[in-house]
């Protein structure tokens, strides 16, 4: 593992029970992803897009091969080890936002904070800082069910970026949204992550957006099929 | 542990909770009906315990109360009651039939001729308040308040017992450690013992009561002078009392009544944790995708759970607390309930150990009981932010926990239940008991559903096959309603018919040929009088026996005493002391079924030993065989005799039944009683008939059966009264659960409802689906808690009253419309916003 490499994922399987049968979801997969850079995860339905989305964000523990993430073997760690180094290096977005419901827009962003235990003063301020920065600073006390679904994953962007995250993990982020608001929100994504420099996992079945990443994996049959850097529009159109 | 008190977890908590107001109030309601009945009970009790404390000398109205039964004290017994000192009080007590001359009215009595400053503590009342302390003086009555009521009699009018007519001084309302539901069974008459003594009442086998009562100086060692009273009373066959023994025994009886009242109040907080761990499970299973969220972003599983955890402690103890203030408002209802049983009139206090018990308890259930659904939530994945979870929330636990859990739940209930009876056999087979009542509840429900599927009807039009379906789809709330509604209705309709299973038996003795009226105490010279004054009232005599009095002296040669003093025998004491009442007779009666030897008609003239036959249960307690030997002393007189046969007797025929039959020509010299049994045609007739006897003969008294029945039926009626009550709160909570359960379950409804909405269901079809989905979940909550009820009846009957319960399809049918109509009520009330709002609107007002 070079010293810029955040996640390198090594030998990566992941199998399923189904009934008296064994799914292969990820069959082998390797691959290491450098800090800063965004990079692209695409492929069919069914390929394993997400579950090598969970396994290298530490939500689930692979079933053969290892992730290290920040230079943790996370495969090793127990569920809640795994919540602390989610807690301190890992951002998400999600398809469906993901908000919790019974929490306002301010509170859902000050969440991965104010687990840390700082000070809701502090946290606040940056929260509403962020909600600023996404368009949202006149929305802070609504629910998330009085927010359209634009701002619901803007609300999940600025959560996303609160604990600065070494890495962002984003599933589908604009798979739930029209085009002209999925535009903004890969605007919102792509501004905010230069300037942190937060490294950016994207999820995607949108060829275009992947055409904006600096690499794009692409994922057959739980294996790399296709692993490229910049120029790759034409083979993408090819896969997919 | 510390994620519970981290303050991130408690804000978190009351974030989530700020919008789940009513969903976090249906699942606390559940538990405060049933707090509310532990709390109520148990604060009375306290309250009742506190009273008997303060006024314990006023329950026996005296320091020291002795007794003996059917004879004076002799002069040595008075000898040494002299050499005891202190105030001393006289009390002879006797039933007797009291006259009344105003309205030809009579009824048989409980006399009680007094001489002295009786009671010592505590007052008699009467109406007016003076006649209590002056009727001794003015040699007059004082006669219990019912009675007079009954018969419309008043103050200054005369009553005749025996041979003498007294003047009524007034109405006897309270007898000082007394419950005035004594007066049902044989109303009271004070009278001063002078007037007994020119009544001629106290006759040959009259059954009669001798009490002295003293009061000593508050300084007086009573123990120590119980201690050497003791032996005195055993020498000389007396009873007493202490002030503390009548204590212990009234607060035992009321402790035990207690505690039953407490158990049927705890079925409710049971029933009110199947609602909260079925509202909690719900609720948890939507906060699912939540905790996921939490998890993803580094919240820990004790930091998440902690959260849901906090808001389960902080409702259970909201619900506790608002079931504690109910309880403890519900305490001042019950006096009225049972004041009638009580021989103290409750002060009421608010009791500090039910409050605390109250508020343990409720939040102790709806812990244990959300602790499933709480664990199971620890172990949600963060995956399920990314993939939605499948199957049920209770797949998330592996079996070793669940068991810990419902093991936990056991634990707990019997524990409390052991607490409750102080008992720690009697809370484990309660917890036993209620394991195999829920038990079989979801037994059935289970098969019900299984023959619902097997045998479904698919030809029946698409509402009706929806609505059906709806009772073992996913997510269905079957068990859960089945258990608390069919758990109420389990005890309520157990209640009620046991009840009228006992009544019916009893009414049998009022058909048209049974003996509805019984003369005793008739002496041997009144026998042919009575008979003529009966018959020449168109009544038959139905049987006329004749009652000898005896003891038993020796049994196969050793004396009773030995044998009572013997602890190896399979003796019953009792059956060895009692006083005998046999008869002779040449055949056995139609009650009587012959189990094992001869029965001998006839003794032979000459004999030195005579045959003698036992009833079953009293050769069982005195352990004879046939041919074992008995002495009787038949009032000075040893008789020998030998089992010949033993009877089977059923006792529950309303006639005399005797533990012991001689054949003819043993007793007839002896001194001897009679009774007889005659049917009056109506009430006219049989107090017409009464009149007649007690006028020529005051000694005598009579037994109106059906008057007897109304008594019983009164009584029963009562305590069913005070039992159901406390029902009651089951069935409250069961509507409660119904009421959460469909309210919980309605998110669970939504998202169908919409879709078929959204596919073009109309809105009465989808009201219609909903109402048909509880019509059938009212019928077989109601059946299958009606029928385990019959079934437990049955059993009741069978093994405990000898009885075979026939169930009334009336209240069956009766019952099941009510539960179902109730059902679909708070169905519907409960689901309105599904169909009365648009598709969208709902989706965005019940996903919040």
């Amino acid at each position: 593992m070079s010293s810029n490499t955040i996640l390198e994922v090594t030998n990566l399987t992941q199998e399923f029970r189904s009934g008296d049968k064994n799914l292969t979801v990820l069959d082998h997969v390797d691959f290491s992803i450098e800090e800063g850079t965004v990079n692209a995860v695409v492929g069919p339905s069914g390929s394993g897009k997400t579950t090598l989305l969970g396994l290298c964000a530490g939500l689930d523990r692979p079933s053969a091969g290892q992730v290290i993430l920040k230079g943790i073997n996370i495969g090793v760690l127990n569920e809640d080890e795994r919540a602390e180094v989610r807690n301190k290096h890992v951002g998400f977005v999600f398809q469906t936002f993901q908000l919790i419901p019974t929490l306002t827009a301010l509170e859902n962003v000050m969440v991965p904070l104010e687990l840390r235990g700082k000070a809701t003063g502090e946290v606040k301020e940056y929260a509403l800082s962020l909600l600023n920065d996404v368009g949202l600073g006149d929305r802070t006390h609504h629910y998330p069910t009085q927010l359209s679904g634009g701002e619901q994953q803007r609300v999940a962007i600025a959560r996303a970026f609160i604990n600065k995250p070494d890495i962002l993990f984003a599933d589908e982020p604009t798979g739930n949204l029209d085009t002209e608001t999925g535009g903004t929100i890969e605007d919102l994504i792509f501004d905010l992550n230069k300037a942190s420099g937060t490294t950016l996992v994207l999820v995607t079945h949108d060829l275009e957006l992947a055409k904006k990443c600096q690499r794009v994996i692409q994922l057959k049959n739980g294996k790399i099929f296709q692993d490229n850097w910049n120029d790759n529009t034409e083979k993408l159109e090819q896969v997919s | 542990m510390s994620s519970f008190f981290s303050s991130w977890s408690w804000k978190m908590a009351w974030r989530d909770a700020r919008s789940n107001k009513k969903r976090l109030i249906i699942y606390i309601s559940a538990i405060i009906v049933g707090v509310a009945a532990q709390v109520a009970i148990t604060s009375f009790r306290d309250s009742l315990n506190n009273t008997i404390n303060n006024q314990s000398k006023e329950l026996l109205g005296a320091d020291l109360e002795v007794e003996k039964d059917d004879s004076t004290f002799s002069d040595v017994t008075i000898a040494y009651f002299d050499s005891l000192g202190g105030k001393q009080a006289d009390m002879i007590q006797l039933p007797s039939m009291a006259y009344f001359p105003k309205n030809g009215a009579t009824r048989l009595s409980n006399i009680r001729a007094v001489k002295g400053n009786f009671p010592f503590y505590g007052k008699i009342e009467t109406e007016p308040a003076s006649a209590a302390k002056l009727y001794q003086e003015e040699g007059k009555a004082l006669v219990d308040n019912t009675l007079m009521t009954q018969f419309g009699i008043n103050p200054g009018d005369s009553i005749r017992i025996g041979n003498t007519t007294i003047e009524i001084a007034g109405a006897l309302l309270k007898v000082p450690g007394e419950a005035a539901a004594a007066s049902l069974i044989g109303p009271r008459i004070f009278i001063p013992k002078a007037k007994l003594d020119t009544a001629s009442l106290i006759q040959q086998g009259s059954r009669v009561e001798y009490k002295r009562y003293f009061q000593f100086e508050p300084e007086r060692d009573m123990q120590q002078l119980e201690e050497s009273f003791d032996p005195f009373a055993e020498r000389h066959d007396l009873g007493y009392d202490t002030v503390e023994e009548r204590q212990e025994e009234i607060g035992e009886a009321i402790g035990n009544l207690g505690k039953f009242l407490n158990l049927v109040g705890f079925i409710a907080l049971l029933l009110g944790g199947i609602g909260v761990a079925s509202s909690i499970h719900v609720y948890i299973k939507q906060k699912i995708d939540t905790a996921a969220v939490l998890r993803c972003f580094g919240a820990s599983s004790n930091q998440t759970m902690s959260i849901f955890l906090i808001q389960a402690v902080v409702l259970g103890f909201a619900g506790a607390l608002v079931g504690t203030l109910l309880g403890i408002g519900t305490q001042y209802l019950l006096p009225s309930l049972v004041s009638e049983f009580l021989p103290v009139q409750v002060e009421l206090t608010v009791s500090w150990l039910a409050i605390g018990l109250g508020l343990f308890t409720g939040t102790g259930v709806a812990l244990v009981f959300a602790l499933m659904p709480l664990l199971a939530l620890r172990k949600a994945s963060p995956l399920y932010t990314l993939r939605t979870m499948e199957g049920s929330l209770m797949r998330l636990l592996n079996n070793k926990t669940k068991w810990f859990i419902y093991g936990l739940i056991a634990a707990t209930v019997a524990g409390y239940a052991s607490l409750l009876t102080e008992d720690l056999f009697a809370g484990t087979m309660f917890t036993i008991g209620m394991a195999v009542a829920f038990g079989l509840l979801l037994l059935v429900a289970k098969a019900l559903i299984i023959l619902i599927q097997k045998f479904f009807p698919s030809h029946w039009s698409y509402v009706w096959r929806q609505g059906l379906a709806n009772l073992y789809r996913p997510n269905n709330q079957t068990a859960t309603l089945m258990l608390s509604l069919g758990l109420g209705m389990l005890l309520v309709s157990t209640l009620y018919f046991s009840q009228d299973m006992l009544m019916k038996e009893l009414n049998f003795a009022t058909r048209d040929d049974a003996p509805n009226l019984i003369f005793f105490d008739i002496q041997s010279d009144q026998n042919e009088g009575t008979t003529e004054l009966i018959k020449e009232r168109g009544a038959p005599i139905l049987q006329n026996v004749p009652m000898v009095t005896m003891r038993i002296d020796s049994l196969n040669g050793r004396s009773a005493e030995a044998l009572d003093e013997d602890s190896t025998l399979d003796i019953r004491g009792w059956a060895l002391r009692r006083e005998y009442r046999a008869t002779y007779r040449d055949s056995l009666m139609e009650s009587e079924t012959l189990l094992k030897g001869d029965f001998i008609g006839q003794a032979e003239s000459g004999s030195e030993i005579f045959p003698v036959s036992p009833a079953q249960e009293i050769a069982e307690d005195l352990n004879l065989a046939l041919g074992d030997t008995l002495i009787f002393d038949v009032q000075g007189v040893p008789i020998k005799t030998y089992v010949s046969s033993i009877r089977e007797v059923d006792f529950q025929r309303v006639q005399p039944n005797f533990f012991m039959v001689f054949p003819t020509g043993v007793l007839e010299q002896a001194p001897q009683i009679f009774v007889t049994v005659t049917r009056a045609a109506d009430r006219e007739s049989s107090a017409d008939i009464q009149q007649a006897v007690v006028q020529r003969y005051p000694n005598i008294s009579a037994i109106d059966v059906s008057l007897i029945l109304q008594t019983i039926n009164q009584l029963i009626d009562k305590i069913s009264f005070v039992i159901q009550f406390m029902a009651l709160f089951s069935i409250i909570t069961g509507l409660i659960v119904l009421a959460s359960s469909v309210a919980t379950s309605r998110f669970q409804r939504i998202k169908e409802s919409v879709l078929l909405r959204t596919l073009g269901a109309s809105k009465k079809q989808i009201i219609k689906i909903i109402s048909i989905e509880y019509l059938f979940l009212g019928i077989l909550s109601a059946l299958t808690g009606l029928l385990l009820s019959v079934g437990a009846t049955w059993l009741l009957g069978y093994f405990y009253f000898d009885l075979v319960f026939v169930p009334n399809l009336w209240v069956i049918g009766g019952g099941t419309l009510i539960i179902t109509a109730l059902t679909i009520l708070i169905g519907m009330f409960n689901s309105r916003s599904i169909y009365k709002k648009t598709p969208l609107e709902v989706l965005r007002l019940e996903t919040t």
